[in-house]
């Protein structure tokens, strides 16, 4: 770890400088170490100066990797509280892998992380929805003055459909029946819409009982909005946060007052991060032809499917969701959060630091943690590679 | 011990005690005052801009929370009321002193628990407790507007919300109850007795008299805590903006404080002003009632026996 942490013996190391160097013991005390920051600062610009005289390209990249894993210092963010759980799994490994980085991230709603993002409260921020072009055209007081924050999904969390019939796992159902059911236009569980797609369950004479969040949430907004986009003349709202009172239905507080509400209502219905569904029947949804669970490859495919927000620069991965998908095997219903941050900070240590903490959450390694942490589904590889050079642009 | 100079010293430790007292005195109108303040300055934006944090006007926003405020607290204090007279009376006359002890700590254990934990078990234990005896209700009592159909299949309602609200200021009332009925001149009681009236007339015609005001404030305390209850609402009800006196379905006007709960986390702008101004509205409105429940008390003091 000692080794690992010193970019000094990589120069050492180095064929280039011949190990000639040797400014500092191998075994540190404390008082020691405490110099030794400064020393390094020294040595790695002695040896800088040393390989661009002596032409060792090869050598100077290695210096950078070295130097890479001795950052030090400390960044903020804020936002969405639905990646909120990733990020405490993100921050945990990234700073066990980063011993001298402190990380933090507030989950106190995409909104309010924008906002403090662009007032610059924050140096990074996670977003349940992509940046409007209004706020695009604003001031971003962390960044470089006249420069525009980059964006780009780090989180896709299939939505399910959750509900509680006695004797029923699985339910087959289109768009249009899910929006009849939410809006409290199909109140029996034997309505002919359900009974139709369903023919080989027994469908009980039983109200429905259809369950939302009673709290402003990005679950409700994305569900909503697939609602709206598939099913428009049904769901006439659109995509909305706050659930409308002429639809009816039950409120309750939190996916876990959702689940809660679902699993002691024989014949309830409701929505949450499918994560949170334990041994409740799920839906699956049409999609062109078929039926699809959700799963985290269905979820992961929706994002190949869906196209980029327009007028949108190269560093801005914004995506319109295909919810009106016909693809077969893609799950439309998902909540996708946005990982947002400067192209160029004030700061050059902040941005090594940002740029080392992104590289890290949309790492095969960060994406798995995020999917043990908060059961989404990874970004696919293509979308990496796009991410990857976002990142490695940042100054 | 000051036997040396006592005037002296007495003087200086009244002086500090009163100057401490004056301050906490003051302390509390201080504090009174912020708050008013800063409800009323945060809350500005949602009159002054222009934007639609609130499509119909504030008012027309704010009214089904205020009203579903006020059903919710009132549901608790009609049962609670009778509730706690009847635990005040065993344990000040009718239970034997080692009963009446080991009630008390009861009652006062209850006032402990945290109102999270009243919602938890109000949503797990409660709400699904309750569900048939709604059903049953809606069936055979379903002609009263407060029992009409459909009834929530999972009991989350603004009856279960009064029940809960009900036990949560049960032990506050009950005990100051209890205190003001222990206070009964003891020659009020024994006149009463000397007449021949049976235990019940003694509480009839001494106890109740004589406890008229602490009740009514009790109850106003009670109530002044049912109405800004948060979290135990926010959890247990199914609640939205609108108006009904239907007390067994889905469909339930939420209260200003559990609105704001659930609300503020992902809010910003006008609307966290709009919500803060909701706040303001609860705040007068607890404030009001609290006066009413001293003027009550004041009109009353003169025949409470007390002087």
């Amino acid at each position: 770890m000692y080794e690992k942490s010193f970019p000094f013996v990589h120069l050492q190391d180095n064929p280039c400088l011949g190990g000639q160097v040797n400014l500092v013991s191998v075994n540190p005390t404390s008082y020691e170490r405490y110099y030794m920051s400064r020393l390094i600062k020294l040595a790695a610009i002695a040896g800088a100066s040393a390989l661009v005289l002596s032409g060792c390209a090869g050598a100077a990249n290695e210096e950078t990797t070295g130097a890479e894993s001795s950052l030090s210092g400390t960044i903020s963010g804020s936002g969405a509280s639905s990646m909120g759980s990733g990020q405490e799994a993100w921050i945990a490994e990234f700073q066990t892998l980063n011993g001298g980085v402190t990380v933090n991230y507030d989950p106190s709603g995409s909104g309010a992380g924008r906002e403090s993002f662009a007032a610059g409260g924050v140096v990074f921020a996670g977003t349940d929805s992509y940046w409007k072009d209004e706020e695009l055209a604003g001031e971003f007081a962390a960044c470089a003055p006249g420069t525009k924050p980059w964006e780009f999904p780090v989180w896709i969390s299939p939505i399910a459909v959750i509900f509680n019939l006695d004797g029923v796992d699985s339910l087959n159902l289109d768009a249009a029946t899910v929006a009849g059911i939410f809006a409290g236009e199909i109140t029996m569980w034997n309505d002919d819409a359900i009974v139709s797609q369903n023919p080989d369950l027994e469908l009980p004479e039983l109200s429905i009982t259809a369950v939302h969040r009673s709290d402003d949430s990005g679950t409700t907004k994305n569900f909503t909005d697939y609602l709206s986009k598939t099913a428009e003349t049904i769901w006439t709202v659109g995509a909305i946060e706050t659930w409308p009172t002429e639809y009816g239905g039950e409120g309750a507080k939190g996916t876990s007052g959702v689940v809660d509400a679902v699993k002691a209502g024989n014949g309830a219905i409701g929505y949450a991060d499918a994560s949170k569904a334990g041994d409740l029947g799920t839906v699956a949804i049409k999609v062109g032809e078929g039926y699809v669970s959700y799963s985290a490859e269905a979820a992961s495919k929706v994002i190949e499917a869906s196209s980029p927000v327009e007028g949108r620069e190269s560093y801005d991965l914004a995506y319109k969701i295909a919810r009106d998908t016909t693809e077969s095997g893609v799950y439309p219903i998902v909540l996708v959060s946005y990982l947002t941050g400067c192209n160029e900070y004030l700061d050059a240590e902040v941005a090594t630091l940002v740029k080392a903490y992104a590289s890290y959450i949309i790492s095969e390694q960060g994406q798995a943690t995020a999917a043990s942490a908060g059961g989404v589904a990874p970004i696919s590889n293509s979308l990496r590679e796009k991410a990857q050079a976002i990142i490695d642009a940042i100054k | 011990m000051s036997s040396q100079a006592p005037a002296v010293k007495r003087r200086i430790g009244d002086l500090v005690f009163s100057n401490l007292a004056l301050s906490s005195g003051v302390t509390i109108l201080v504090i009174l005052a912020a708050v008013a303040i800063f409800l009323f300055a945060e809350s500005l934006p949602a009159f002054l801009s222009q934007q639609d944090a609130a499509p119909d006007g504030f008012f027309a926003y704010v009214a089904p929370f205020l009203f579903g405020t006020v059903l919710a607290s009132l549901i608790a204090l009609l049962i609670a009321t009778p509730l706690a007279i009847g635990i005040a009376l065993y344990i000040s006359h009718f239970a034997p002193r080692r009963v009446s002890q080991f009630l008390g700590y009861s009652i006062d254990l209850l006032a402990a628990i945290p109102s999270v934990v009243y919602g938890l078990w109000g949503i797990l234990v409660l709400a699904p407790f309750l569900n048939p005896s709604y059903l049953w209700l809606n069936e055979n009592l379903g002609w009263m507007p407060f029992f009409v159909g459909p009834v929530s299949a999972t009991g989350r309602t603004m009856m279960t919300v009064g029940i809960v609200l009900a036990i949560m200021i049960l032990p506050i009332m009950a005990a100051l109850i209890r205190e003001i009925f222990l206070q009964t001149p003891r020659l009020h009681e024994e006149a009463a007795l000397a007449l021949g009236a049976t235990r019940w007339e003694v509480i009839k015609m001494a106890v109740l008299p004589f406890g008229k005001a602490g009740i009514i404030s009790s109850a106003m305390l009670g109530l002044g805590r049912a109405l800004g209850e948060t979290m135990a609402v926010a959890l247990v009800l199914s609640g939205s903006g609108v108006f009904t006196f239907a007390l067994l379905t889905s469909t339930n006007p939420n209260t200003i404080a559990a609105n704001i709960a659930l609300q503020f986390p992902e809010s910003s702008g006008t609307y966290t002003s709009l919500l803060i101004a909701t706040g303001l509205v609860l705040f007068a409105i607890t404030m009001a009632i609290n006066m009413l429940a001293r003027w009550v008390i004041s009109r009353r003091s003169e025949f409470s026996g007390a002087n």
